[in-house]
């Protein structure tokens, strides 16, 4: 049996793997990172309109605060997101953009002076301050109320992963790529490590450590149509799920992305309607001002998606061979503007569609986009059952998303988590009784399980493909449990992926060429990936209320008295084809910002008893304490929860800092 | 290859430049081929698994029906999927973006997942990138071979302070500077500069345009604290920007049209200079 001792296991190589891996580094735990593929590969890089942190350098960004940044979160999360980790994460938005600038992300900045740019689908001139020259630039977003989200061309998530996978090249942490955690080792509510497979030479191998992270990105594969890579088949997710004791919340909150290029679902950013781009039907009208007139085409992503579909419904899309689509209109912005600031977006066109984005319109339609689910964890990123298991970015519930998350906070998640929660697994590697004392013989029954289960597929005689049952839950997934969600559609959903589930428990196969055997590794997790959908589906189904982006036709109103909780799924038994559902009541007494209304979408929603209280202390509150700090302080103590490293202030033009600086860190 | 006058078969050392178009400004692999939807295209596809003992290096031919907006991506999952479950190849975003699916396309490297096949067909030949250690069929370890180069130049940001207040406002930098150093900083180590290298088939240990152009984006960038004295210990012989005899296929066929011609000149100018001081 072959076994790698370390520290930290960090299982996924993108922006929050490497970050964490970093943290932990820095404080003298040794990491080692698995990923699927090499770590700049990883889906972080896809990123591309931008990360969202209230710098407040541009002047459409001016008044910018960590105050609004929050009210913008909690709003797009319909109330679903954790108040505390929201708080902790804005405070550290900033310096994480800042650490970035200093480990050589090349982010656009600030130009003194006048610009052009396109608002609202007028070219408007802005006049950018002089003592703003230089420092990061920001752009729209949707969503938000200020300019927040700071950017490196579209290409932002790339320019990130090259710095911060750099910096993990520098601090000599080792990436074991070509390498898949296929399930954790666990014993008494205390995990220890992953079974690992080699996907080049096909060997099992185990990795024993004190903290395991899952930073494994989202689950968007589970449907047909997503923008994100073919890797996110959240195979993270599945093997805490199949411990039976770490918990996924809020798995049916999945998140579709309004511009996802027609038909094959690559993601065109949101900076093209952040910069000034237009959504349009068959008839070539903009259509977004008549359904939102507040936000039009900027309102959060779910909203905008609805009405792109309800639109459609209408009978004014856009008819092609392959069904039907809108029209994003980027040709206002300009021949310099695209191919400079949309250079990705200029480039998928010409590839994908064969289209000039600065003379043809782009057609698009919503695509699933992004996992609000995941591991349940507390705001240090430990899971709250399984002790040692940690989790960041899309992989994890933390929960700062709720149900809907605003577009550039994901990117900015991947790095802000990574800081935060890796210093919360050194401080854990730091105790000594969270020192490893596991029998070998544990992890040997581990690894002996995951080796019958693999011979078991490859040696046995079954009779299903995997492919085709994967194809099948994908199409289920996108048909009966997207944008709009029915009763009916749930019932039947849940009713063929269990089918799907049975059936996959006989997958056989035709190819037993030693090696990665690529037919395998489909086998594998289209078996895991069942039990992902399953808890999506599921979740959906009994949710009998709409939230963010999880909409039901049949109960469209937003049910705080019934529904202000968190889903939280676990799968007990082998034997089961359905999660175990229970949930996790959200705290309003506890809220800076009372549940109401988004300033976008739906105004009809049902109070909790609780909210017009709440609502009156923090009206008092207000109208008491003036200074933006104290009153926050007033409404929701959280800066305690942050690591000490990465506590205080940030300074802004409009908000300068006199006295010597407090915390050095980088 | 080619037939010479006495009947003898010549192969091209650098075959990409035989075959397909020439470089067009966008440098795409696109050729006048006209396929129709419903065509069949053929496929022929390198394969070879070392980890079985028994498979031998041979081209296998797979047949598919072209359809609209067919990819390479699209195509390679479609023979899997019905064809044969065995084939090996590597795609992560499908996008363009993350430089996996680097291949040699009808003799060119490029990268499959933005090939259309109607571009490159009706008869597709498709080969694992040369250089690189070969995984199985068209999966080849670009990921090993660039990270071995980023340790040897070490390809990082050299900041200045190891500690940078976090709390206070980011260093200023010029936004036409910002601008350049992304310019560089686009490369997505797809290897296909590498594959396309005359002198990378002759020396394992040359660092090929990626290196060279990492080595030009960091002594770009005011944040990096190395002088050109340091860059010269990493770069400055023949396994570094000196080996390279200005053939330029890594120029031709770099998917993002990052400009290596001009910054393998620069950065030689540069190694020269410091090597006469």
């Amino acid at each position: 049996m072959k076994v790698v001792y370390t520290d930290v296991l960090v299982i996924g190589g993108g922006l929050a793997g490497l970050r964490m891996a970093i943290a932990a580094k820095r404080r003298g735990h040794d990491s080692v990172i698995l990923s699927l593929v090499p770590v700049k590969r990883s889906h972080s890089k896809a990123a591309q309109g931008g990360m969202q942190a209230s710098l407040g350098n541009v002047i459409k960004g001016q008044g910018d605060n960590e105050d609004v940044h929050f009210e913008d979160t909690v709003r797009g999360s319909d109330w679903g997101a954790d108040q505390d980790v929201v708080r902790m994460f804005v405070n550290t938005a900033p310096k994480a953009v800042r650490e970035l600038a200093a480990w050589g992300v090349p982010w656009s900045r600030v130009r003194k002076g006048d610009r052009q740019v396109v608002i609202n689908s007028q070219q408007v001139t802005i006049t950018e301050r002089d003592e703003a020259h230089g420092l990061v630039a920001q752009r729209d977003f949707g969503g938000t109320k200020k300019w927040r989200t700071c950017y490196v061309a579209d290409a932002t998530g790339h320019a990130m992963l090259q710095a911060v996978s750099d910096q993990a090249i520098a601090a000599s942490i080792p990436v074991h790529e070509r390498t898949e955690a296929l399930a954790l080792i666990h014993e008494a509510g205390r995990c220890y490590g992953a079974v690992v497979r080699n996907l080049i030479t096909g060997e099992l191998t185990a990795y024993v450590a004190k903290a395991t992270a899952i930073a494994t990105g989202g689950a968007g594969r589970l449907y047909r149509v997503t923008t994100n890579a073919v890797i996110c088949e959240g195979i993270g997710h599945a093997i805490a799920l199949e411990t039976g004791v770490a918990a996924l919340g809020n798995m049916e909150a999945v998140q579709f992305h309004p511009t996802g290029i027609f038909p094959a679902g690559i993601l065109v950013t949101e900076g093209c309607r952040g910069d000034g781009g237009l959504l349009k039907d068959v008839d070539g009208h903009r259509f977004m001002p008549d359904y939102e007139p507040e936000k039009k085409e900027l309102a959060s992503r779910d909203v905008v998606s609805r009405r792109m579909e309800e639109h459609i419904a209408k009978g004014k899309g856009v008819k092609s061979r392959f069904g039907e689509h809108i029209w994003l209109d980027i040709t206002l912005l300009g021949e310099k503007h695209i191919k400079h600031n949309l250079r990705e977006v200029f480039d998928i066109c010409k590839y994908f569609l064969g289209v000039d984005p600065t003379k043809d319109m782009i057609p698009v339609r919503p695509a699933q986009h992004y996992t609000m689910g995941g591991v349940r964890t507390n705001h240090t990123g430990e899971s709250r059952t399984l002790k040692g298991l940690f989790s960041a970015g899309e992989a994890a519930c933390w929960d700062m998303h709720g149900f809907n998350r605003l577009g550039g906070n994901s990117v900015a998640e991947t790095v802000v988590a990574g800081m935060i929660v890796g210093e919360f697994i050194a401080d854990f590697c730091d105790k000594s009784e969270n020192d490893v004392h596991i029998p070998t013989g544990v992890i040997k029954d581990f690894v002996q399980r995951e080796q019958a289960k693999l011979s078991g597929i490859l040696l046995g005689k079954g009779t299903e493909d995997a492919s085709a049952i994967k194809a099948r839950m994908q199409e289920i997934m996108t048909a009966k449990v997207g944008i709009f969600r029915k009763g009916s559609d749930l019932e039947q959903a849940v009713d063929e992926l269990q089918k799907l589930l049975v059936r996959s428990r006989n997958i056989g196969l035709r190819s037993s060429a030693p090696g990665p055997n690529p037919e395998l590794v489909t086998a594998y997790r289209t078996k895991m990936m069942l039990k992902l959908a399953m808890t999506v589906a599921y979740g959906a189904l009994v949710r009998t209320e709409s939230r963010g982006a999880h909409y039901r036709e049949d109960f469209p109103r937003r049910n705080d008295a019934e529904w202000l909780k968190r889903t939280l799924a676990t799968w007990k038994s082998e034997s089961d084809t359905l999660p175990t559902l229970t949930y996790e009541a959200l705290d309003i007494k506890r809220m800076e910002l009372p549940p109401g209304w988004r300033g976008y979408g739906a105004k009809d929603y049902v109070d909790h008893p609780d909210t017009p209280g709440r609502q009156a202390e923090v009206d008092a509150t207000k109208e008491r304490v003036t200074d933006r700090f104290e009153r926050q302080k007033a409404l929701l103590e959280y800066e305690h929860l942050l690591p000490h490293r990465l506590r205080g202030k940030n300074e802004r033009i409009d908000e300068p800092m006199a006295a010597a600086p407090m915390r050095r860190t980088a | 290859m080619t037939k010479t006058t006495d009947g003898g078969t010549v192969i091209n050392v650098m075959p990409y430049q035989a075959a397909g178009a020439p470089a067009s400004t966008t440098k795409s692999t696109t050729a006048p081929a006209g396929v129709r939807n419903g065509q069949m295209l053929r496929f022929n596809v390198m394969r070879f698994n070392p980890a079985d003992p028994a498979s031998v290096p041979h081209l296998q031919t797979y047949e598919l029906e072209q359809t609209d907006g067919m990819t390479l991506f699209i195509a390679l999952n479609e023979i899997r999927e019905k064809l044969d479950p065995s084939l090996q190849f590597d795609f992560v975003c499908r996008a363009g973006i993350c430089g996996s699916c680097a291949m040699v396309i009808n003799g060119r490297p490029g990268l499959a997942c933005r090939t259309l096949a109607k571009d490159v067909g009706p008869e597709i030949t498709l080969a694992p990138l040369p250089v690189f250690e070969l995984i199985g069929d068209l999966s080849v370890n670009t990921g090993k071979w660039m990270r071995a180069m980023s340790e040897r130049l070490e390809a990082w940001c050299h900041i200045k302070q190891q500690e940078v207040d976090l709390t206070r406002l980011e260093e200023r930098m010029d936004p036409d500077l910002a601008e350049q150093i992304f310019e560089l900083d686009r490369c997505i180590e797809c290897g296909c500069c590498v594959s396309a290298c005359g002198t990378a088939r002759m020396r394992s240990d040359f660092i090929g345009a990626v290196g060279i152009n990492k080595i030009a984006r960091f002594r770009l960038d005011p944040r990096d604290t190395r002088t050109d004295a340091d860059y010269y210990e990493v770069i400055g012989d023949d396994s570094g920007v000196f080996g390279c005899m200005s053939l330029l296929g890594c120029h031709d066929v770099c998917p993002k049209d990052l400009p290596l011609q001009t910054q393998i000149a620069f950065i030689r100018r540069k190694m020269v200079a410091e090597g006469m001081k």
